[in-house]
């Protein structure tokens, strides 16, 4: 039996970053808004303090921050043409479960993408022509300009504290910076961090060859810092445990260390953990809440206004199929929206040895290094290359945990003698680059559910249909070889390429970097949401996440998930509040 | 080797090979002899040299013993919902089986191969170079084949590696014998002091979780 609870003015499904900022955002207008999280309560001081934390065998290898797949998982296959087995093990991405969701134990790379990635498909028709686009590509416009986010990308960085450096302060370009970025209002509000070794090898070699340097804007705080709410972030310690890790010294941001504690304070916030939402209930046009489960199994009726789904972009796209909301995306006619337009990072890497200097990659944080932004974009002519899209380059320390990292030279045997003796040389003395790429949506990737699994409360699990694209990895091929340029200009004694190729494996951690699905636009015919992430079909339903986005640049994508999700809050308590209805 | 024996030469190991002696531990999953087939193989992926303990002296049996009696060992976490169908490389793992299963039935196989061929003498008995062959045979899918040789070969090894670089407290990385190795400085947290000294040779020593 379900048991109808009171009615409440907002409900959030997910307390990631994206749940974190509505929650915020909307109990500080004077809404009472409950949150439901499928994750345990977790914090700092309780879950992860430094005595505990630098487990790595516990966090980074057996992924004990991180949705089980017993509890939920997804169904996986290249083409329409094969049969979805389902993801037992975690592979390639590490969906999140728990209080904060994967801004826990993220890397903290914070990212604005640039003025012409929101109007990839219009500048790419305009500058190329029509025909340039391969026909099966799907991208979009996103219905939103950088100008227009530019306001909430400042608020949450302001929010974290982020550390960098600007390289384009309104307009004027800035030495240091990346001179590629859109214009931003105000310098980064903390310092970049101390650079490492083989970051200020990369920087030394890029720059030689003409490239323009520039610290990774980073979550890990160069400095204590104290935010607009009022809370205050400790120091990076450069401990070297922090992606798949929770940060024991207040220094990552997350939404532990930025938000939760004011929200904790909020009498008209709650946030009710272990609780998973079933379905979104909706009736003549209109969404009436949530239902849901808590641990206990009984499942409960969450009556709302206003239902804010931030469940990270598999179930966000898995709770509009399994509501009924929305046309799902069908691949073989090109119609219906739901689960469209999924894609993902299409990334490379080069490892390099030097035999002579001592990197210690012990020293390391989830976003610190240095990066190059010149393969980015469109500001290089893409027309004699035959693709779109690009990938930043970087050379980021992130750590020196020697279970997944023990790097040795090609050519070492897997084990024995030699191996060991290889490995003990090598792990002081190597490092490795990485190209970030884009992931452009296409017309055969696409989410769905799964006709075969079921999850354990006996409802389909999500079916995800992907490959890379010919244009992606003729982009990677492209800008792996620049990597490598630099790479060689680095004058290492050996380095290992190792190039993108089709097909995508969910086996090896690429990144969890999962787009699309649930994409906006300022079309209905082509898009779930519209620009504030408002749902086209139910009024008072906002689909908020990675889940918003057409396809992919070559960044990381939180800095953005936050400011989408930030900028759908203002039109929220500035205009829906107002007047309910659509926004656009 | 019967069980007091491998204790035994566990204690043994630990009094002479590491700073600091552990107590010997109770097998939680395997048998005896199965703890001193791992002990030898883990011997030969990491073999104890003049740079210092290998895999087998630092508890790699410890170490796995333990993973495959928990939530590892049985795929607790995992989903393991059927049907269990053969997938493409790229889907990754569809097997039903579990790694303690796999364990069993893999040292079981070994064993048997070994001494079928070998007049009797289990993998432990062998000698160290006819190991390393039997070792190089079943990563090569030269033996057990119909076995899933190969793919336990993988299992062993990445375990036996998991557990010679995991924090101490999991058994296999006894007196931080894995980290002293490459110099990992293990749980230490705090390099601010040593950022910006590129190319120093960090001077302390490791680390491990309380
Ligand atoms: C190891 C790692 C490193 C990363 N590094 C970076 C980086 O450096 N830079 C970057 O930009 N991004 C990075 N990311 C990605 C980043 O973590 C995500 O973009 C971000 O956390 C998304 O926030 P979100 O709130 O939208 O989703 P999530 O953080 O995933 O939060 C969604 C929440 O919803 C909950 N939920 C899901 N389904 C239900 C349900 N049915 N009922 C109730 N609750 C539910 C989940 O448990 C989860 O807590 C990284 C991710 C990982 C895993
Ligand atoms: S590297 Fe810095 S931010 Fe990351 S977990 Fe360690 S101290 Fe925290």
């Amino acid at each position: 039996m379900t048991l109808r609870l009171k009615p409440v003015d907002a409900v959030i499904i997910g307390f990631g970053w994206s749940g974190a900022l509505l929650a915020e955002a909307l109990s500080s207008a004077g809404l009472s808004v409950v949150a439901l999280e499928r994750g345990r309560w977790r914090d700092t001081a309780e879950n992860f303090p430094p005595s505990r934390a630098p487990d790595e065998l516990r966090y980074a290898v057996r992924h004990d921050l991180v949705v089980k797949p017993a509890e939920n998982t997804i169904t996986f296959r290249n083409s329409v043409a094969q049969m979805a087995l389902p993801i037992r093990a975690w592979g390639s991405f590490l969906p999140a479960s728990g209080a904060g969701g994967g801004g826990v134990h993220w890397n903290g790379q914070t990212w604005r993408f640039r003025p012409s990635d929101f109007t990839l498909k219009s500048d790419t028709i305009a500058r190329y022509g029509k025909r340039f686009l391969p026909p099966d590509l799907s991208i979009e416009d996103w219905g939103v300009t950088y100008d227009q986010l530019e306001p909430y990308y400042d608020r949450f960085e302001y929010i974290c504290g982020i550390s960098g450096k600007s390289g384009n302060l309104r307009g004027r370009i800035e030495a240091g910076g990346n001179p590629f970025e859109g214009p931003r209002a105000r310098e980064y509000p903390t310092p970049p961090m101390t650079m490492p070794y083989a970051p200020t090898l990369f920087a030394e070699a890029s720059r030689e060859l003409g490239y323009h340097p520039f610290p990774q804007p980073s979550a890990n705080l160069s400095q204590a810092y104290t935010n607009p709410l009022g809370v205050t972030l400790g120091a990076c310690t450069y401990c070297g445990f922090c992606e798949r890790f929770g940060c024991g010294n207040y220094a990552k941001a997350s939404p532990q260390t930025t938000l939760m504690p004011v929200l904790r304070r909020r009498k008209n916030f709650s946030l009710r953990t272990e609780c998973t939402a079933l379905a979104i209930d909706h009736e003549g046009g209109k969404a009436r809440g949530v239902t849901y489960t808590d641990a206990s199994g009984e499942v409960f009726f969450q009556p709302a206004e206003i239902v804010l789904c931030c469940a990270y972009t598999f179930e966000n796209i898995r709770l509009l199929l399994l509501s009924g909301i929305g046309a799902p995306y069908d691949p073989q006619t090109g119609r219906g929206v739901v689960g469209r337009n999924y894609a993902y990072q299409t990334t490379s890497s080069v490892a390099l040895g030097f035999d002579g200097k001592l990197l210690n990659p012990f020293i390391g944080a989830g976003a610190l290094g240095t990066v190059v932004d010149d393969w980015n974009g469109d500001h290089y002519d893409h027309g004699p290359l035959g693709f779109i899209g690009g990938a930043y380059l970087a050379a980021l320390a992130t750590n020196g945990r020697p279970i997944l990292n023990h790097p040795v030279p090609p050519g070492v045997p897997r084990w024995g003698a030699s191996w060991k003796r290889a490995v003990a040389k090598s792990y002081l003395r190597t490092t490795r680059l990485l190209a970030q790429g884009s992931s452009l949506s296409h017309r055969g990737a696409y989410c769905d559910l799964d006709p075969n699994y079921r999850d354990r409360f006996g409802r389909p699990l999500l079916r995800l249909t992907f490959d890379f694209h010919p244009n992606d990895l003729k982009m990677s091929h492209f800008v792996t070889g620049k990597l490598a340029a630099i790479a060689r200009a680095m004058r290492p004694d050996w380095m290992t390429i190792a190039n993108r190729e089709a097909p995508y494996s969910v086996v090896p951690y690429q990144s969890t970097h999962n787009v699309g699905g649930a994409a906006m636009g300022a079309d209905r015919g082509s898009s779930v949401v519209n620009p504030y992430l408002q749902s086209w079909d139910l009024a008072n339903l906002f689909v908020i996440g990675a889940s918003a986005f057409p396809q992919n640049p070559g960044y990381n994508p939180t800095g953005t998930v936050a400011a989408l999700a930030l900028h759908a809050s203002d039109a929220i308590t500035q205009r829906y509040l107002r007047a309910p209805g659509p926004l656009a | 080797m019967k069980r007091r024996e491998w204790l035994a030469s566990v204690a043994a190991i630990a009094f002479t090979g590491c700073a600091a002696p552990a107590p010997p531990s109770p097998l939680r999953f395997f048998t005896p002899e199965e703890a001193a087939t791992i002990t030898a193989i883990a011997d030969r992926l990491i073999p104890t040299d003049d740079l210092g303990p290998g895999a087998g002296e630092a508890g790699a049996a410890t170490f796995i013993d333990r993973e495959l009696a928990g939530p590892y060992g049985t795929s607790r976490d995992l989903y393991m919902r059927p049907p269990f169908l053969p997938g493409l490389p790229g889907q990754g793992p569809q097997s039903p089986a579990t790694p303690a299963a796999r364990y069993r039935a893999g040292l079981a196989a070994l064993d048997a191969h070994c001494r079928a061929a070998f007049a009797g003498r289990g993998f432990a008995d062998l000698a160290p170079p006819l190991q390393d062959r039997m070792l190089a045979d079943l990563e090569g899918g030269r033996i057990l084949r119909n076995d899933g040789g190969r793919a336990f070969f993988d299992l062993v090894l990445r375990d036996t590696i998991d557990g010679f670089f995991a924090d101490p407290a999991y058994g296999g990385n006894r007196g931080m014998a894995g980290w002293r190795l490459i110099g990992f400085p293990g749980a230490r947290y705090d390099y601010r002091d040593f950022v910006a000294r590129h190319g120093e040779v960090y001077p302390e020593p490791p680390v491990a979780l309380a």
